[in-house]
């Protein structure tokens, strides 16, 4: 096996650990690659394809490097209806990017998500898995900003 | 004088996005006599950061909306009279704390202050009382369980502690999907020890040897404070059973995003490491689950009551109404005064909630969605209705797993039916043809309607397919998927027919029967609107370019003479209304 994967190693051969096994490797890399899924499967001797499989059903894994700031929308019921279309719009308008995309240096990637569970102070976004609450337009485009600032 | 023996901060997540952790630094920095801890959250989300300061004499202040600056922060620190938080009488009244009593608190990482209030004890009750016991216990107490379908625990429990020569297994359902509900969340993140002391009982009980919670993997701060609770569970060896040689292994698992995976069957193949598609009841879990071997699975809230009903199963039982006792915890959200939390005995009705609890003002809301994309909504001439497993069903929604979002007389009925749709058909696993196709074409009819493309007949293709997902699905996500559109349909029929008929929202939310205008005896030309529009749609003499708006509602919110407003597509302001 890639020796890269090595870690693998540590969760023993039972299927019952694939999806453990698949958000390893994420936490790892930012993504599931190519070389993570032959990992996988090696390690578990299943074929590449029944893992793809499995990755594929769940939402959580991505196929594609994400940026270095990961803004994750929550549209959830309560932010849905207190406007997180509208957060997702000035998001792309902003940065040139839509659901599931990266920019082109890297920094941000953008992914509409389930609820994160702050309804009470919807609508809500994550970068990077700190919360922001009571979102408008102009506090967006401040915390977004901020975030430029510091790659700056 | 009572003097401060300690400062507890709100930290769950919905504290710490509404900036805790600032307030916690602040209060660290100033290197108090007394402790500051970080709790769990007491449901009050709406006052978020709240900041509660302990007296010798026992009592306690709470604060809310603190901040982390050295005015309010010094403020406290005086008993300061200035943002106090109180909870109003007529709240109280309705209130039953049983399963949140501790919840927000005390400490959630502290095991010691969990046993000094009571902790542990029905756990050595259990022991002392039996296994069987505490089965019938359980049955006698009526609790149903709390994930949404309401099925008893005792008698499921009964089921597994039935199988002989064989390894049993447990699962806790922590996979609270349902967009709008945080109460699993929240339990988890404030009184991880109870959780898992209703696991304890339950595997005591059943005699399962293995535990698994089945958690989001959205949840990291719940997910944290167990691993420290079952950290501490296995250094004190409670899980290691009087009569028993091996102790309980208990492992977290986390999720992967599927909301499918709420369900049973479909969470078992999940821990199988297998896609997370449900399959055909019977045989059902408690006959062949994880692995094959008998399985029970129970939801957060539900082990969280266990350890209430064995402390006092006729106080349990004295709550509620036949059928449906104890108390259930409701998420609110939507357009209400105070959003968060509340523990109500179940029976009590929707208008003590919205109105008394959530501080929604009469006249101001159309309808409730009770349990999430899969329940329906309830609309407020039926807001006299008992809020319990029965009551709901025949209204056409559901408990589900308690969350309830109000909706508010300028949402869009259609718009919030095709919302949770658009949830249902992306969730849907594509086993059942009438679950992964029909939910697809319920979906597309909705965005038709909602884009002013809609015909009259929609309206009864709609119904018919509805009832066919009902009847074709396998599990409770495709029979449920349509119940949004389906209870929609039955109260709010008027609001589909003005969009296919008369093509218009009455709300005027929907962007494409909808326009902004500037009422021009009212604009004083301030040009607010003008900057403040984030597409440049309003031109010099304040004019929309509805062609360029986005209907994001900027102007609107921004105009000091409230002379912007949304109007029926194609009027100004002469001919609309």
């Amino acid at each position: 096996m890639d020796k890269s994967f090595s870690y693998l190693e540590e969760l023993g051969s039972s299927r019952n650990e694939l999806i453990k096994a698949l958000q390893m490797i994420q936490n790892r890399e930012g993504y599931v690659s190519d070389d993570g899924i032959r990992a996988a499967a090696e390690h578990f001797s299943l074929s590449a394809a029944d893992v793809e499989g499995v990755l594929t059903f769940y939402a959580q894994f991505k196929r594609n490097k994400p940026g270095k700031y990961e803004i994750n929308i929550c549209d959830g019921t309560a932010c849905h209806i207190k406007g997180a279309p509208l957060i997702q719009e000035w998001i792309s308008a902003e940065l040139g990017i839509k659901d599931g995309e990266t920019t082109s240096d890297g920094v941000f990637s953008l992914c509409v998500v389930a609820c994160l569970g702050c309804c009470s102070l919807a609508p809500v976004m994550a970068v990077n898995g700190k919360v922001y609450g009571q979102l408008d337009r102009k506090k967006l485009i401040k915390i977004l900003n901020e975030y430029r600032k510091k790659e700056a | 004088m009572a003097e401060i023996k300690r400062i507890k901060i709100g930290a769950a997540s919905c504290g710490l996005a509404a900036g805790a952790g600032e307030v916690v630094t602040a209060f660290r920095a100033l290197d108090l006599s007394y402790p500051v801890v970080e709790t769990g959250c007491i449901g009050h989300c709406y006052a978020e950061p709240i900041v509660e300061v302990e007296l010798t004499d026992g009592s306690s202040i709470f604060y809310s909306h603190v901040k982390g600056d050295e005015k309010n922060v010094n403020d406290i620190l005086a008993l300061g009279e200035e943002n106090r938080f109180t909870v109003s009488a007529e709240r109280q009244k309705l209130e039953k704390l049983m399963v949140t009593r501790l919840a927000g608190r005390i400490d959630p990482k502290d095991m010691e202050e969990y046993k000094a209030n009571g902790g542990f004890s029905s756990l050595a009750k259990a022991f002392e009382m039996g296994s069987e016991a505490v089965i019938e216990n359980m049955k006698k107490s009526g609790l149903r369980g709390r994930g949404g379908a309401g099925f008893s625990t005792g008698m499921k429990w009964g089921f597994l502690a039935a199988k002989k020569d064989t390894e049993k297994i447990m699962i806790c359902n922590a996979d609270e999907g349902d967009p709008g509900a945080f109460m699993d969340r929240s339990l988890m993140e404030s009184v991880p020890f109870q959780v898992l002391e209703g696991m304890l009982i339950g595997a005591f009980a059943t005699g399962a040897s293995r535990l698994f919670i089945y958690c989001r993997a959205e949840y990291p701060l719940a997910i944290k404070h167990l691993k420290i609770a079952i950290d501490k569970i296995c250094e004190a060896k409670l899980n290691l059973f009087p009569g028993r040689d091996k102790a309980l292994e208990i492992v977290i698992k986390e999720g992967a995003g599927a909301f499918v995976c709420g369900e049973e069957t479909a969470m078992i193949a999940s821990l199988e490491g297998r896609r997370g598609q449900p399959r055909f009841r019977p045989p059902f879990p408690t006959d062949r689950g994880w692995n094959s071997f008998p399985t029970s699975i129970n939801n957060v809230e539900t082990f969280a009551n266990v350890p209430v009903v064995l402390a006092d199963v006729d106080a349990f039982t004295a709550l509620g109404t036949p059928g449906n006792t104890g108390t259930k915890i409701f998420a609110l959200a939507g357009d209400l005064k105070y959003p968060g939390l509340v523990e109500v005995p179940m029976g009590v009705t929707l208008a003590d909630i919205v109105y008394t609890i959530g501080g929604a003002e009469k006249g101001a809301v159309k309808a409730v969605q009770t349990g999430g994309p899969s329940g329906g909504c309830i609309p407020a001439e039926e807001f006299g209705a008992r809020v319990d497993y029965d009551s709901l069903k025949a209204l056409g929604a559901i408990v589900g797993s308690g969350g309830l979002i109000i909706i508010g007389n300028d949402r869009c009925m259609v718009e919030t039916a095709r919302y949770f749709l658009d949830f249902t058909h992306r969730e849907s696993c594509g086993k059942c043809t009438f679950c992964r196709v029909g939910t697809m074409r319920m979906y597309e009819t909705m965005e038709r309607i909602v884009a002013g493309k809609g015909v009259p007949e929609d309206i009864d293709f709609l119904e018919d397919l509805g009832q066919k997902i009902r009847k074709g699905s396998l599990c409770a996500l495709g029979q449920t998927a349509p119940n949004p559109v389906l209870s929609t349909l039955r109260y709010f029929r008027h609001e589909y027919e003005a969009h296919v008929v008369d093509k218009y929202c009455p709300a005027k939310v929907c962007p494409a029967l909808s326009d902004v205008a500037v009422e021009e005896t009212k604009c004083i030309k301030c040009n607010l609107c003008r900057k403040g529009c984030p597409v440049g749609a309003i031109s010099s003499d304040i004019k929309v370019d509805n062609s360029k708006c986005t209907r994001c509602n900027s102007c609107i919110e921004i105009c000091p003479k409230k002379a912007i407003s949304r109007v029926k597509k194609g009027t100004g302001f002469d001919s609309s209304k």
